[in-house]
């Protein structure tokens, strides 16, 4: 159960090999990997810049895997966030759950990425023709991430 | 003690950290940001809508009811939006 944030990129093939070396527990993994897109709300995007709060993200982050632990039967979780300045196609976010059997890799990886969306201490401010905007939480995810509680 | 801003909260005080010391009476974060609202127009202007104002006290979030001292570190900022 591991929690990294940082500025660079992460390749998803070696983080997923990494995780499950050696391990003959394992049934299935899934990995969910979030990126930059060049649109938002009708507005075009250039780049993205992710600002956090360096210290309690890490504490926000491991409680959020904590929660997962608890609530699902993983037996190895990744959670990877970048945060700084990415242009459309990079990769923002990675996360993996392994388990026994998929069924509870896939609802914990659905679990974790909802919750870190709203729960995690990062803020998008988004490069537009206008300007850069903040992004604004949206409903759609505060209700993605109450249909877990 | 110590008190953070991040996002729009921060440009709208025009400051990221800052060591400030919490005035007498004021015992939750909700009277710690009716102090701060009287500083100056920016942070008025921040703490406008309580709505949009998440609190975290020593890097946990928080409520406006919750207490705070002057031995604590309290970030303010809007809804988180990662991922």
């Amino acid at each position: 159960m591991t929690v990294r944030v940082q500025r660079d990129d992460f390749d998803p093939g070696a983080e997923l090999d990494a995780l499950l070396a050696g391990r003959r527990d394992i049934g299935g993994a899934v990995s969910f990997v979030g990126l930059v897109r060049d649109f938002s709300d009708a507005r075009n995007v250039g780049a993205l810049t992710l600002e956090h709060y360096p210290g309690m993200t890490e504490k926000a982050l491991a409680a959020i895997e904590e929660e997962a632990l608890s609530r699902f039967d993983i037996q190895a979780s990744l959670i990877v966030h970048r945060h700084g300045r990415m242009e459309p196609g990079e990769r923002i976010v990675l996360v993996i759950t392994a388990s026994a059997h998929r069924g509870e890799a896939f609802r914990a990886s659905e679990f974790l990425i909802d919750w870190l969306k709203t729960r995690a201490p990062f803020w998008k401010s988004e490069e537009t023709p206008d300007g850069p905007q903040w992004v604004e939480a949206r409903a759609v995810d505060d209700a993605a991430t109450e249909r877990w509680s | 003690m110590k008190l953070l801003y991040f996002a729009w909260v921060r440009e709208r005080t025009g400051i990221h950290e800052e060591t400030w010391s919490l005035p007498e009476g004021v015992t939750t974060v909700r009277g710690l940001i009716g102090a701060l609202s009287e500083r100056s127009p920016g942070f008025a202007h921040a703490f406008a809508d309580l709505k949009q104002i998440r609190t975290a006290v020593n890097q946990e979030t928080a409520k406006l009811d919750d207490p705070v001292s002057d031995a604590d570190e309290v970030a303010f900022f809007p809804p988180m939006t990662g991922g």
